[in-house]
């Protein structure tokens, strides 16, 4: 009888190679016959700081663009930045060693890289957005963030939306100047791969502002959504008060997407703008489904504080959309079962893997819910999102 | 059950480790204070290869006898880490760290002369 040969093999953690890296996630991905059926992933991340050379030259202001290129890999430069120890001191090598990483030569070393890990996966389509720039919002000088989203949304349309039909994105709305994020979508609605526009959430301005009811209705008119992607942010005053990653982490991540649902819906955004798709990003799901139980409380004793609402506010947020990422997985699953049913999963809910960040989710984690049929996991892994996108169902991924 | 030949014993240096693939599993070998301890390479977490990351000691947070912080040193126990997500084993007993009641699935090791062979 044949014995299958051993394999021994060193473990260095300096060749970083995707596959490699990811060669469980295929084996997941090949017993679970992902390539059956449709995954989206609705958040995912490429390092844009990465190719600022590139993005800064679609700067419009001279000044501007001088001045950022002056800074580029400098100490301190024109540019915010978070204070933020995300690889848990260097246990997520991934993300000290991924720069190694050599694309293969052809396509824009962004798809070849990104394309890699959807197929390792098992990901048909990936949303792709910035990560350096998730912090945009908070820059203290409103027009940088204009100048360098109007920049990265161009360099993106044109280098790698434009020529990879499997990387679409929410392109990012510069929300703390109101009349440039009307014009961000007027310029960039129509182009190949947007499939809507995204707020970074941590940032100070409120969302029922009257200034932004001319970008809700356009976008409401051209049919693609507005989704706020969460983040956070150690300079907020209250957040301050963590002394440890976890903890900015684990509150900052809902904290802004709490505040900005509590004003678009007590604020009747939803009533407004009935049609416009809204989704919130990578807050996990256990907030919303606290603060539906929160407002809706509220609501009844103070329903003049929302006269525009017809319904209890959980009604409109059952009606959004949500990203599974970082999706919290209690030891008693009927308490994620309630979760699920609370926010429509069955429709509204979309799968996101946030690869490659630290805390990222395979589909498995949808996959291998004991409490979902078959038909929602493909709903909550693929088709919710390509119904919301306009997505051709089929598959086109290249499981290794 | 088979044994499974993971080499010399003297391949894998202190404080290091290989990974053996021995049919269809994959096995973690650690070399640790003159002993080794195999595990499945499968994370409980999302199923990362769970032996292949960051090798380092636990954490610990000092607290003086009268209940005050006084910063954070390295302690005695030595951990494997994950590199999906950075869930940390114990690496005498595989034991979860943040949940010791989960366990990687924990091999046998045989020494035979100088060669060490994994039972699974």
């Amino acid at each position: 009888m044949d014995m299958p040969r051993n394999d021994v093999r060193p473990v260095d953690l300096e060749m970083f190679a995707t596959p490699k890296h990811l060669a469980h996630a295929s084996e997941q991905a090949r017993a679970r016959n992902y390539q059956d059926f449709l995954i989206v992933d609705v958040d995912s991340h490429h390092y844009e700081n990465e190719h600022y050379t590139e993005v800064f030259d679609y700067i419009e202001s001279p000044v501007i663009r001088s001045e950022l290129k002056e800074g580029a890999g400098r100490r301190t430069g024109i540019l915010n930045s978070q204070v933020g120890y995300q690889n848990t001191g260097g246990r997520i090598h991934r993300a000290k060693f991924r720069g190694k990483e050599k694309a293969k030569p052809g396509k824009h070393s962004d798809i070849v890289l990104t394309l890699d890990w959807m197929d390792a996966m098992g990901v048909d389509y990936c949303c792709m957005f910035p990560t350096p720039m998730l912090f945009l919002g908070l820059h203290p000088q409103i027009e940088i963030e204009a100048a360098m989203c109007d920049a990265y949304n161009a360099w993106l349309c044109e280098r790698i939306l434009a020529n990879e039909p499997r990387i679409v994105s929410m392109l990012y709305l510069p929300f703390n100047d109101p009349e440039a994020a009307y014009k961000t979508v007027k310029k960039f609605g129509d182009k190949k791969g947007v499939v809507g526009f995204m707020v970074t959430s941590p940032r100070y301005r409120p969302v029922h502002d009257n200034a932004y009811m001319k970008t809700y209705a356009l976008l409401e008119e051209i049919g693609k959504p507005i989704s706020f992607h969460a983040a956070y942010s150690w300079d907020d005053r209250a957040l301050q008060m963590t002394n440890r990653f976890i903890s900015v982490h684990a509150l900052g991540f809902m904290w802004f997407n709490m505040i900005h649902m509590t004003n678009w819906v007590i604020n009747g955004l939803p009533v407004r703008f009935p049609k416009l798709k809204v989704m919130w990003i990578e807050s996990g799901l256990t907030w919303a489904a606290s603060l539906m139980q929160r407002l809706d409380h509220s609501f009844m004793m103070r329903t003049s504080d929302a006269p525009l609402l017809k319904e209890k506010p959980s009604h409109y947020m059952q009606q959004m959309f949500y990203s599974t990422q970082p999706m919290e997985i209690p030891d008693d699953k009927s308490v994620m079962q309630s979760t699920f049913k609370m926010i429509n999963a069955e429709t509204q809910l979309v799968w996101s893997s946030d690869y490659p960040h630290w805390d990222f989710d395979l589909p498995s984690t949808i996959y291998d819910l004991p409490f979902l049929n078959e038909k929602s996991k493909r709903n909550i892994l693929g088709a919710n999102a390509a119904r919301l996108f306009n997505l051709d169902p089929k598959p086109v991924k290249r499981i290794p | 059950m088979a044994e499974w030949l993971v080499g010399k014993a003297s391949d894998i240096k202190e404080g290091d480790r290989k990974v053996v693939t021995a049919g269809k599993r994959e096995i973690g070998i650690f070399h640790k204070g003159g002993a080794f301890y195999a595990y499945s390479n499968t994370c409980l977490h999302q199923g990362g290869p769970a032996c292949e990351g960051m090798i380092t000691q636990n954490v610990v947070d000092v607290i003086d006898k009268d209940g005050l912080y006084q910063g954070q040193t390295y302690g005695d126990e030595t951990h494997f880490v994950c590199p999906w997500h950075g869930y940390e084993y114990d690496l005498k007993t595989g034991e979860c760290i943040g949940d010791r009641k989960l366990k990687l699935r924990k091999y046998d090791i045989v020494k035979r002369g100088e060669d060490i062979y994994v039972v699974a």
